[in-house]
């Protein structure tokens, strides 16, 4: 990848679309906003403009790389295709079931997520396989003839196939697909053998059921996007980033879009990743805070942690189980309620609550002045002196702290008795601890100690919060890299090649046949890496191994890394060995004398990352010069201290403030508490370090 | 810090129930009980120095709320405070002192700061196995149901009881895996000190009764406000459900007066021969449950919340079986109590309860054997939980297979298959199962089980509304009633151990919810939405609701 000089990295949010353009005299960004009517628009106008700034032709681009959250907006908004749902007789109510429980315990007014297929477009076939991939009832050809008929009738868009068991033996999902491709050649089909061949029938369901709903949408956009580019002279190739955290075709994307669902998010992570090498830093939390939410991720060893499932499209308060399970590859990210726009109340105990309600940018925040009417984090933050009303978004957006000041007082101060600047430091500390509460959850369900982590904090809001969170966290370091506000753009120029090929396959330990599993894995390798050189042919990869195990009669299955090798059946005795491991490092011990097994195979081939340019580190050095002094209120010490504010242009490599410190940007604010000091690095980064004598 | 402010406290509370999601998460991450990891069939909890229940976590069993609170006035009156030393950790599984049955065990751990007593943290689990005829409704005393150990200590000063260690892994079949859960239970208690120290180092105080009054305080006087919100008045509901060896009456009377609330199970039946008896315990739990979501859901749980629900049950009654009573499968009669009392407060909250739902969970145990004996085909038990359809609601109808008001979830299918050597032909919507309303009540399920090759199996049957169907609300029909049966159509018992030879196909139908409001007012496009999706029939259409 860095064979090529001229790249362009494009983000397209909720707000914005990010263009990120690395050539031979740097980097280039800019943001314009987003074109929902034709987002492919917004990305040439970034194009151009980021083009122009570098002084570049259009056609001296060599690499287009591109990231989305359009393919999780159609399907939170159920813009999708007509689509039918073909399943084995017994099962068609898989997807509305889900796991028959409440994610919520005290509403008795609780309503459930609707499934993409209604249950009339649910339709069955009768055949079953059983868990071995053996036929406990065959597909009869003439079943298949009248589905294709059936299918034909119902003008659908797209069809999903999903069968019991599919995972472990593909010939049912195969028969359906062919005599519907041989019926219907145009219609799309997707298959979960192919899309996502693991065990357990609901987020197996699930997947190739998302895919097929946004799949005709996506590759029409796709298509258009190739073509404008091309109209424009950017002949280049256009590379997608997968939720995994790699790169694939677009054509790959166009085929299997469920891969994006998280394409944006996974970018950020990927961008603190290659800060975490560069600084040479092994445990690192990343920490992205925007206006409507809040989102962290591991970062070890330089690698965004990742896992095979996750939950899309909540509907409830951001809570678990109120969205759809989907198992695909994804870069594993907490996302909670928590923005600058995030709105905060009073509830029936008078207690202060902030978020997942959220003002969003329209109307905004009440000191935005644009008819918002509730109190929001950027209000208190305001209200509290971390930020200043004449210099904010540089200038461009003045703020109005008497707007923010009638919106606490007439909302949280009148039943509580408050003063305004007790309720403001009230809701800054609430979504502060909300914030801290997921992330040492997430760390803990990892088997992890946060306090041996360093923050990455990224994003708009995360540079005003992120000390306080460490000060809450235990962390000692926090690092808060430059051009932060197209993050994610960047970190998709940095992202290696990569596809996670999976398969469900049952065994146990004790009973381990070596030739299958090798034949499987030949399988996978071979996915994968048609995948992979479909963008990066020749390159150097590499390739990592994962067994799902668990002792039998478990009811989930823990990771456990493996070497990627030719395995003898004598190898049982490796692979019980990692999977110790792996349990002791999750649960702090092992359990003797009980059998273990393996449900899922993952591998994951990519091209090997360039070796980064180490940064300059600087933990100490001469005073920089303040701008002038200002106060804010330091939550820790629970009163308004006298603060420097310090341009960090200042911040040159080795300068260095002692806090209580502010230091200002055009794009955001960092807050230096009194416990913490800020030295600038050789990258352009923020290094915050909690003072050796702070309590 | 001197004085914490009320802000202080409230970030206190906040993080106080963080640190107890954080107890309940180590739990359900370490343990071993398929109960426990997949159901959520567990809880945690922090307690002041006088036994009072400060915080506690949310999770998949409202059974555990009251019941755990109540029990660690159990162990502080039992061992006494003066000789709880740092680093005990205290046991029991006393169905009476505990949370209703000997398959859960509770540990305590006393929390000391600096030296001095401050505090307890507390968790409950169901185990994989307590020996004895294991999870079912036939034993006739508790002392059938497997081993009981008394409120005592499992660790003193850190040094865990070796006699203790042993006795258990002779009486339970599974001493690794019981054992493991013991330990996850004294290591998740364990995790929330950690948390706990350290959020009073944070704000430099040395005891949390300052904290804890704080808490109840405020919990308190929010739950009382909300019942003062309630008509005042006496009202009494009656419910009959299919129990085992004789139907079950049950009878509630609520009395409310101003900010105050009793509920009396006088009137309701005796005591049943069999395992589905509750302890006093578990009836308050659910009803506690049941009248908190309803009237003051938004409140956490702790003492100052649970404490204003009078709930009282007379000893003897099945809602307050008396020693030695069996009661294993006290969750049958303890999950149909929400809708008894439900039904009473509905007289005094119109339009905010539900019909009556399917509510008892059908668990199915299955003890797969080879049909052979000779043959070496091993033995394999696979546990199964599965939900019919809830009540509808005043605005919405019920929910089709979902738990209420247990919060359990179902395990995969395939997952289920690779466990045990059956095959599951059929788990979907049992359609026409939702009783007929303005709102309709949620559909059961249909499940079709069969043994594979070479294999029989066993299965204890824990069913109930297989005679007494969940009854509409205001006008609304009842849900339907479930079925326990084989495929072909023979009967089979509702309750008790019973075999499914190969080649025979276990059927399961599982009720459906009752409908709210008169079944004509229902809007006819919701009718002919339901008619669509299959979920009832046009002829049912056309009987219930008069649609053509």
């Amino acid at each position: 990848m860095t064979n090529f000089k001229t790249r362009v990295g494009v983000d397209i949010g909720g707000t914005f679309t990010d263009v990120a353009l690395a050539h031979a005299g740097g980097l280039s960004t800019c943001k314009v906003l987003t074109n929902y009517a034709q987002p492919e628009q917004a990305i040439l106008d970034g194009i151009q403009l980021a083009a122009d700034q570098a002084g570049i032709d259009l056609g001296a681009i060599e690499q287009v790389i591109h990231g989305t959250t359009l393919v999780t907006n159609a399907l939170i908004e159920r813009r999708g295709a007509k689509l039918a749902f073909i399943t084995t007789e017994g099962f068609r109510d898989v997807i509305e079931m889900r796991s028959e429980n409440r994610f919520e315990q005290y509403d008795l007014n609780l309503t459930l997520p609707i499934p993409l297929v209604a249950r009339q477009h649910r339709l069955t076939l009768n055949e079953r396989m059983g868990p071995s991939g053996e036929v406990l009832l065959p597909l009869d050809r003439d079943e298949v003839e009248q589905m294709v008929q059936t299918i034909t009738a119902g003008d659908y868009d797209a069809v999903a196939i999903g069968l019991i068991h599919s995972y472990a033996n593909d010939a049912h999902e195969v028969q359906m697909a062919e005599a519907l491709r041989a019926a219907e050649p145009d219609l799309s089909i997707s298959i979960s053998s192919v899309i996502s061949p693991q065990m357990r029938e609901l987020p197996r369901f699930n997947t190739v059921i998302a895919n097929a709903y946004v799949q005709p949408q996506v590759a029409d956009y796709l298509g258009r996007l190739v073509q404008r580019l091309k109209d424009a002279g950017v002949g280049a190739p256009v590379f997608m980033l997968h939720s995994g955290g790699g790169l694939m075709s677009v054509e790959d994307a166009a085929e299997q879009p469920v891969r994006l669902l998280e394409s944006g998010p996974a970018g950020g992570a990927i961008f603190a990743a290659d800060y975490a090498r560069a600084h040479g830093l092994g445990k690192v939390l990343s920490f992205d805070m925007g206006g409507t939410t809040a989102k962290m991720c591991l970062i070890e060893d330089g690698a965004p942690k990742t896992a095979n499932m996750f939950e899309v499209a909540r509907t409830y308060r951001f809570k678990k189980g109120s969205g759809m399970t989907v198992s695909t590859p994804v870069v594993e990210m907490v996302e909670i309620g928590a923005g600058g726009g995030s709105i905060a109340s009073i509830d029936a105990m008078g207690r202060i609550q902030v978020g997942p309600k959220s003002a969003a940018s329209e109307p905004g925040p009440a000191c935005y002045g644009r008819g918002g009417q509730e109190p929001t984090v950027t209000d208190s933050n305001l209200l509290l002196g971390r930020l200043d009303p004449e210099n904010f978004a540089g200038g461009a957006i003045p703020l109005h702290p008497d707007a923010s000041d009638k919106a606490v007082a007439s909302r949280l101060t009148e039943t509580t008795g408050l003063s305004v600047q007790d309720a403001a430091f009230g809701v800054t500390e609430m979504v502060d601890e909300n914030m801290a509460n997921a992330a040492r959850v997430h760390t803990v369900e990892n088997g992890r100690d946060i306090e041996h982590f360093t923050m990455i904090g990224f994003g708009g809001g995360a540079p005003l919060h992120a000390c306080r969170l460490c000060e809450k966290l235990g962390i000692k370091a926090l690092l808060i890299p430059p051009g932060a506000g197209v993050g994610s753009a960047i970190g998709f120029l940095k992202a290696p090649f990569s596809y996670e090929a999976s398969r469900g396959m049952f065994q146990r330990l004790a009973a381990l046949d070596a030739s299958a599993v090798n034949a499987m894995l030949q399988e996978l390798e071979g996915e994968a890496r048609a995948f992979v050189d479909a963008g990066a042919k020749g390159q150097e990869t590499e390739t990592k191994l994962t067994a799902f195990m668990r002792y039998s009669g478990q009811g989930w299955e823990i990771p456990v890394p493996l070497p990627h090798k030719v395995f003898e059946e004598s190898d049982s005795t490796l692979i019980l060995a990692a999977f110790e491991d792996a349990y002791r490092a999750l649960f702090g011990r092992t359990i003797d004398g009980l059998a273990c097994e393996i449900t899922n195979w993952s591998l994951i081939v990519s091209t090997v990352l360039p070796a980064v340019a180490r940064a300059e580190r600087h933990s100490n050095g001469a005073g920089a010069n303040a701008l002038r002094s200002r106060t804010f209120y330091d939550a820790a010490k629970r009163k308004t201290v006298e603060a420097q504010e310090v341009a960090r242009e200042a911040l040159t490599p080795g300068m260095t403030i002692d806090g209580p410190a502010i230091v200002v940007e055009r794009e955001t604010t960092t807050i230096v508490t009194s416990a913490y000091k800020v030295i600038g690095q050789g990258d352009g980064s923020l290094l915050l370090l909690r003072k050796e004598d702070a309590p | 810090m001197s004085t914490p402010s009320s802000i202080d406290f409230q970030i206190m509370w906040n993080r106080l129930i963080a640190v107890v999601e954080e107890q309940a998460t180590t739990l359900i991450r370490t343990a071993f009980s398929t109960s426990v990891r997949e159901a959520g069939d567990l809880s945690a909890g922090l307690f002041d120095r006088q036994g009072r229940m400060i915080a506690q976590a949310v999770t998949g069993t409202p059974g555990h709320v009251n019941a755990m609170a109540e029990s660690v006035t159990h162990f502080v009156a039992e061992i006494g405070a003066q000789d709880m030393f740092e680093r005990d950790v205290l046991i029991t599984n006393d169905p009476w002192l505990g949370t209703g049955h000997l398959h859960d065990i509770t540990i305590v751990s006393p929390v000391f700061r600096k030296g001095t007593h401050i505090g307890y943290f507390a968790c409950t689990a169901h185990v994989v196995d307590i020996g004895g005829r294991g999870f079912g409704p036939d034993g006739n005393e508790v002392y059938e149901e497997g081993l009981l150990i008394p409120i005592m200590k499992f660790a003193e000063r850190g040094q865990v009881s070796k006699d203790l260690l042993r006795l258990i892994r002779a009486n339970v079949r599974t001493p690794d895996q019981t054992v493991g859960d013991i330990y996850s239970l004294a290591a998740c208690n364990e995790a929330g000190d950690r948390r706990l120290q350290a959020m009073l180092d944070e704000f430099g105080i040395d005891n949390i009764d300052d904290l804890s009054d704080f808490i109840i305080d405020t919990s308190r006087k929010a739950t009382h406000e909300a019942i003062s919100k309630v008509a005042d008045g006496s009202f009494t509901h009656t419910m009959q459900v299919d129990g085992y060896d004789a139907p079950v009456h049950m009878e509630v009377r609520l009395d409310i007066k101003r900010d105050t609330l009793l509920a009396d199970f006088a009137g309701t039946s005796g005591m049943s021969k069999f395992g589905v008896n509750c302890p006093e315990v578990y009836t308050r739990a659910y009803a506690c449950y049941g009248l908190k979501c309803a009237i003051a859901p938004q409140v956490p749980n702790n003492t100052g919340s649970l404490e204003p629900f009078q709930i009282t049950a007379p000893e003897g009654c099945i809602l307050a079986a008396k020693r030695p009573a069996p009661v294993s499968v006290r969750h049958v009669m303890g999950h149909l109590v929400p809708d008894v009392v439900l039904g009473a407060l509905h007289k005094a909250m119109p339009e905010t309860v539900p019909a009556e739902g399917s509510s008892a969970l059908w668990n199915i145990q299955i003890s797969a054997r080879a049909s052979d004996p000779a043959s070496d085909l091993p033995n394999r038990e696979v546990l199964m939980f599965n939900s019919g359809g809830t009540g509808a609601r005043p605005a919405h109808d019920g929910l089709s297979a979902t738990a209420f008001p247990s919060g359990v979830s179902t395990m995969s299918v395939e997952a289920t298959e690779h466990v045990g050597p059956i095959t599951v032909w059929r788990k979907d919507l049992r359609a026409g199962s939702g009783g007929a309303g303005t709102l309709r009540g949620g559909l059961g399920q249909t499940i079709e089980i069969e043994p594979r090759e070479g294999y029989d199996f066993y299965f204890n049957a824990m069913f109930d509304r297989v005679h007494n169907a969940a009854r509409g609300r205001d006008g609304g029909n009842p849900g339907a009633l479930g079925r326990v049966e084989l495929s072909d159509g023979t009967a089979l018992r509702s309750k008790g151990r019973q075999l499914i030879k190969n080649g025979q196909r276990l059927r399961l139908s599982l009720p459906g919810g009752g409908g709210y409001g008169a079944p004509s007012n229902r809007d006819k496009s919701q009718v002919a939405a339901d008619i669509a999706a299959g979920l009832i029939t046009p002829e049912q259409a056309k009987s219930d609701y008069g649609y053509e």
